[in-house]
């Protein structure tokens, strides 16, 4: 064990460590996106809160974000520790820095990216994630019907509620009323504030450059290398790097603007 | 006073049975002897790695920051073995009989043949190190072939074999090193060589960084530190690389071996302005490809000389292929010596093609073309152009010598592949050396000398390829044994203690030498004498020498040796790091060595090898080797007047070969 | 060409150091980097000022002792080579030249430009070798025939000089590049297998020991290597280490 301890201690070690949190965290941003998609179903903010409901509850899932909070923890301290040490690994500064011919700013400034995120993901937990644990939240309730066969979601109140019920009176075979807290609308009001939305877009200009370098160095440290394979890794990472913060960075947008 | 100690018995048995005969020194008594490796090329390297493995306990030192930069690493052709790998009938004993004739009958066979016998272990042993050497697509290894043979013995790692032994020698030392049989000193250079009861007990070294002058002390000093090309300034050597430590042992009365034997590459970079530094050697083996000519009309050349005209307009007729005229057998691949001087002898006459009239064209039109033909046929194009020619052409001569071209025109600016290439020769190594007996010993007991700081197996020019295989052999697989038949009376010595009058004497030495140096403060720097230095011995004792030529040089050079120790300025002070003072210590025994090889070269009246006398050539002007009266090795004794040396002779036998007059015609 | 040189000057390791300007007159295109050193210093030398020490020493681009960051960047403005095969064609007249050290902890300045690379030393001792002995008793070199594809990618990986601009080039100032050449160099050989385990888990440690910093996969060091060694090599040593933690009996 104080093998296994040391050698993934070492300077090599931690990389992999590093590549694999990170990686895991590129997974975890793809299934936050699919959620975050859920705010634009039309159908009253039940899939968004469901889902927001389920991410919270599920005991499998529960596990799931304990690893995530870890990824994070791990990944953003132990990042920052390794930038600070790499610091110190040069204690006398060049006086001219040639960095700019040799390597891509985003490499070379993946701690301040990271920094950057960090700060981001404090206050994006503040505001929806401890909102939504520990917060007065309004819930909402819902009305989970089987029609036909099919399951249909709907808000248990309101006007549109009354009326879809009278017009399908005798076609419902089984309905369950559904209670979740109101991420949904608390989402919408808060991107609503335009200060709001561009610290989120700023962000994500964040996120797409620390994965633009991030993506295919996590393989390079795992040692997952080859010509064949090299040049699809690294046009994935670009595309994941783009693809994936301009998503998040959308949903605040058009919230925003409509 | 020389004894080469060579076993009788039939030439292809002598280092066996020798090996069978000598004394050994058994594990534990090795444990209790000391010995000093100066120098950690591939010679140094390899002896320290093996002498550590053995069990004794060895002190390197090197005067580079780490033993992987010494100048062996420069290398670039290749490593000769008698393997016959390619079954093209080469063996042993055409491998010793190459070297010797390429070397025009000037060495021992007994050493050359024992090289030729230990050939093929250094291979192995190189390839179970991890040296990776070009292999064929069957995984094998491949060969290439040199100049002045017919076989293709030739190992080689693209044009970086001499890097890659000399790393394998590094690791095997680093290994050592981890294991604490070898401690190692970088950054320090031997001053001087101190000696017990007519022994070499030990050396006075200094560290060069604090400039702490340091007593080691040892059973045995084994002296591996190349050669002293840079006597004349401008060379292919490293910077630093210096004949400091052989020249003191050579001062405490060892024989210093045919001096006036040095090598002049013919295909360098030539010269291109008075700050010029240091020449770049391109391989010998663009010479399989590249054609050799100079404008056969002298108007031709002067406008060349003066920027009027570029190569391509030189019309075919109006160029001299002098190679080829002069040795249609051999052509562009004549050994190096004989082109060497062919250059020159155009250059001489006014056909030089570079601004200082000291350079001929080494073109490579031909090969685009013949190789693009070739190319465009296997590629199935029918009736290409001839410009698609070319571009093929260019193609696969990159494959070939890409790495070179780029190094060319890195330095020159030249694009290789649409101008020809402007070369010259430069000093490239030196055959000549300590002088030592068939166990390497010098003539004082319990000094040695390996590699290129030995004068052993080269005669008078050394082949292709050969210096690598030398170095590796004396360190890998001849010192190592030969070393104990001298140690074995040594293991009731115990520790030599260095509070002895002999090392007191030889520090007082080196400090009263620094002390000089730092206080002429003159006003001239050491590269001003070096480089006046270097004049000289290029103009007269470089590519021909002639008895007038010689004697002035001789004069020359003790009145240059005079006013540098009068006028020389060295800032800075002893007892720090000083690359300056560093560099006055070298230069201050090149001078001494300068004299010593013009000596030798005048008292050889024949031309051999790399030793070309004007007096002594044919009609045709072909070197004139005089075997009745100079078949013999000239080692020097010192007197305190390196003018006045005491000369000894070792005559040479010839047993095995019949000595014949080179011939390339 | 006329120039101002920024050079770093520091008398000795404790000394503190700082950038001092020296004018340059008369330079000409064709010198190498290295000779307007050479003319710089003789004038220093002549003037009664000590010269600027630099290491340096074959002048041909393959002994890895010439050591230099020039305008910021290990071996100056130009791709595969040394700071000795840098020609003074590739700057202008009226340039400013900055030149310092190669800068990492673990390469201490001993004197103006000349840096102390005994780290490289004592990771090679770690593991950077085969061990066998070389009694000449080795098999015949034939024995084993190796892929030609792997012997050439070993010769590539073999030919790093040590001289440790990618340690300079760093932003880390990582060795990862240096020892993961080694380390491939000695994995690619079948000789080479018996040890790779350990080979590469003791060099590692050391390297860490030494004090050079992580790698972050920035690439500088494989940009500005003057023998082109291959970030593959780098992702080779992840991946030998990785599988030596599962295979390490230790």
């Amino acid at each position: 064990m104080s093998n296994l301890f040391k050698i993934f201690n070492s300077s090599t070690g931690q990389k992999v460590i590093m590549a694999l949190t990170g990686l895991f965290l590129c997974v975890f941003l793809v299934v936050h996106l699919m959620g975050n998609l859920q705010l634009f179903k039309h159908d009253d903010g039940f899939a968004f809160n469901h889902y927001s409901q389920f991410m919270t509850g599920n005991p499998l899932i529960k596990i799931v974000s304990y690893i995530t909070y870890f990824a994070i923890l791990y990944h953003a301290f132990k990042g920052l520790i390794m930038t600070m040490n790499n610091r110190k690994a040069r204690p006398v500064k060049y006086q001219v820095d040639g960095g700019w011919a040799n390597s891509h700013w985003t490499s070379r400034n993946m701690g301040i990216l990271g920094t950057v995120l960090l700060v981001f993901i404090v206050i994006h937990m503040i505001d929806f994630w401890y909102e939504f644990k520990f917060g007065n939240l309004p819930t909402k309730k819902y009305i989970q019907y089987d029609i036909g066969g099919e399951l249909k979601n709907m808000e248990f109140s309101g006007e549109k509620f009354q009326a879809r019920v009278k017009a399908s009176l005798g076609q419902i075979n089984d309905f369950t009323t559904l209670e979740y807290k109101d991420l949904y609308k608390e989402v919408y009001a808060t991107f609503d504030k335009w200060w709001y939305v561009l610290l989120y877009t700023i962000s994500m200009f964040a996120v797409a450059f620390h994965l633009w370098h991030g993506f295919k160095s996590a393989f390079q440290s795992l040692g997952i290398s080859h010509p064949a394979w090299n040049k699809t890794i690294k046009l994935v990472g670009y595309g994941f790097a783009v693809i994936v913060p301009l998503g998040f960075a959308l949903i605040p947008l058009i919230i925003f603007f409509s | 006073m020389m004894n080469a100690k060579i076993p009788t018995g039939p030439l292809k048995d002598k280092w066996t049975n020798h090996k069978d005969h000598v004394n050994l020194v058994n594990p534990a008594n090795k444990r209790n002897i000391d010995i000093i490796v100066v120098g950690t090329g591939l010679a140094g390297a390899s002896a320290a790695a093996s002498l550590g493995e053995m069990g004794y306990k060895v002190k390197a030192f090197c005067f580079q920051d780490s033993p992987r930069r010494a100048h062996s690493i420069a290398a670039q052709g290749g490593i000769n073995a008698a393997k016959n790998y390619q079954n093209d009938g080469d063996s042993v004993f055409r491998l010793f009989y190459d070297t010797i004739k390429g070397g025009d009958y000037r060495s021992r066979e007994a050493n050359v043949y024992r090289l030729a016998e230990v050939s093929g272990d250094i291979i192995d042993q190189c390839v179970a190190q991890g040296v990776p050497f070009a292999r064929e697509y069957g995984g094998l290894l491949d060969n290439r072939s040199f100049g002045g043979v017919q076989v293709s013995r030739t190992f080689y790692a693209k044009g970086q074999t001499g890097q890659q032994l000399l790393l394998g020698a590094y690791s095997a030392l680093s290994r050592q090193i981890a294991k604490g049989n070898v401690a190692m000193y970088n950054r320090h250079e031997m001053l001087e060589l101190v000696m017990i009861d007519g022994k070499a007990r030990g050396i006075i070294a200094r560290d060069l960084v604090t400039g702490a002058i340091e007593r080691h002390s040892a059973h045995a000093v084994v002296l591996c530190t190349g050669g002293y090309g840079n006597a004349f300034y401008l060379s292919t050597n490293a910077m630093a690389s210096n004949v400091s430590a052989a020249w003191k042992a050579h001062r405490n009365g060892a024989l210093f071996a045919n001096p006036c034997f040095t090598q002049i590459h013919p295909t360098c970079i030539p010269v291109s302005g008075e700050f010029q530094s240091k020449l770049t050697l391109m391989s010998e083996s663009l010479r399989n490809d590249g054609r050799i000519w100079v404008p056969k009309n002298l108007e031709d050349a002067k406008a060349i000389r003066e920027g009027k005209l570029k190569p391509k307009d030189i019309s075919e007729e109006n160029r001299d292929y002098y190679l080829e005229r002069r040795y249609p057998a051999f052509g562009n691949l004549v050994p190096r010596d004989v082109a060497s001087r062919a250059a020159k002898e155009r250059c001489d006459a006014g056909h030089g093609v570079n601004k200082t009239g000291e350079a001929v064209y080494l073109d490579f039109a031909f090969a685009f073309e013949r190789y693009g033909a070739t190319e465009a046929k296997l590629r199935g194009e029918l009736n290409p152009s001839k410009e698609r020619i070319i571009e093929l052409g260019r193609e696969i001569v990159a494959d070939k010598y890409g790495n070179l071209f780029q190094m060319y025109e890195k330095i020159t600016d030249d694009n290789p592949y649409y101008t020809p290439m402007m070369i010259y020769p430069a000093v490239h190594y030196t055959m000549g050396g300590l002088w030592v007996d068939y166990n390497l010993m010098t003539n004082v007991q319990g000094l040695y000398a390996c590699g290129e700081a030995n004068f052993s197996d080269h005669g008078a020019n050394r082949l292709g390829a050969s210096a690598l295989m030398q170095g590796l052999a004396d360190g890998y697989f001849v010192l190592p044994y030969t070393i104990g038949d001298y140690l074995a009376s040594d293991i009731r010595t115990g520790t030599i203690k260095t509070d002895q009058p002999a090392f007191d004497e030889a520090e007082n030495n080196v400090r009263d030498r620094i002390n000089k140096l730092m206080a002429a403060k003159g006003t001239n720097t050491v590269d001003f004498y070096h480089r006046k230095l270097g004049k000289v011995m290029w103009d007269k004792c470089g590519m021909a020498r002639n008895e007038s030529g010689l004697k002035e040089a001789m004069n020359e050079i003790r009145e240059i040796r005079e006013e540098f120790w009068r006028d020389v300025k060295i800032p800075g002070t002893a007892d720090s790091m000083n690359p300056e003072l560093d560099k006055a210590g070298r230069v201050a025994d090149f001078m001494e060595l300068g004299e010593l090889m013009c000596l030798d070269a005048l008292g050889r009246n024949e031309s051999c090898g790399g030793h070309f006398r004007e007096e002594y050539q044919t009609h045709e002007g072909e070197a004139l080797r005089d075997d009745d009266n100079f078949a013999y090795v000239a080692a020097w004794q010192y007197t305190g007047d390196p003018g006045k040396a005491k000369l000894n002779k070792e005559n040479l036998y010839f047993e095995n070969v019949e000595l014949k007059q080179r011939s390339y015609k | 060409m006329n120039l101002t040189l920024k050079i770093w000057r520091q008398k000795s390791p404790d000394d503190k150091g700082g950038m001092v300007t020296y004018p340059m007159k008369d330079v000409e295109s064709h010198m190498s980097f290295l000779e307007m050193l050479d003319v710089l210093n003789n004038d220093l030398i002549t003037k009664g000022e000590e010269p600027v020490a630099f290491d340096h020493d074959c002048r041909e681009g393959i002994c890895g002792t010439c050591s230099m960051v020039i305008n910021g960047r290990p071996h100056g403005p130009d791709s595969a080579i040394t700071t000795c095969q840098l020609h003074m064609r590739k700057f202008n007249d009226g340039d400013t030249i900055h030149i310092e050290p190669f800068r990492a902890k673990s390469f201490p300045v001993l004197k103006d430009l000349t840096v102390d690379r005994g780290a490289f030393e004592r990771i090679m001792q770690a593991g950077g070798f085969i061990s066998v002995n070389t009694s000449g008793n080795t098999i015949d070199a034939n024995t084993i025939p190796i892929r030609k594809d792997h012997a050439d990618m070993a010769f590539d990986a073999a030919t790093c000089i040590g001289c440790g601009a990618c340690v300079a080039a760093c932003k880390n100032s990582s060795a990862m590049l240096f020892v993961s050449a080694k380390v491939s160099q000695l994995a690619l050989l079948p000789q080479g297998h018996t040890e790779r385990t350990e080979r590469v888990l003791k060099m590692v440690h050391q390297m860490d020991a030494e004090g050079f910093g992580t790698c972050s996969n920035t690439g500088a060091c494989a940009a500005e290597c003057p023998k082109e060694i291959s970030l593959d090599n780098i992702a080779r040593l992840n991946r030998e280490y990785l599988r030596a933690s599962f295979v390490s009996g230790e």
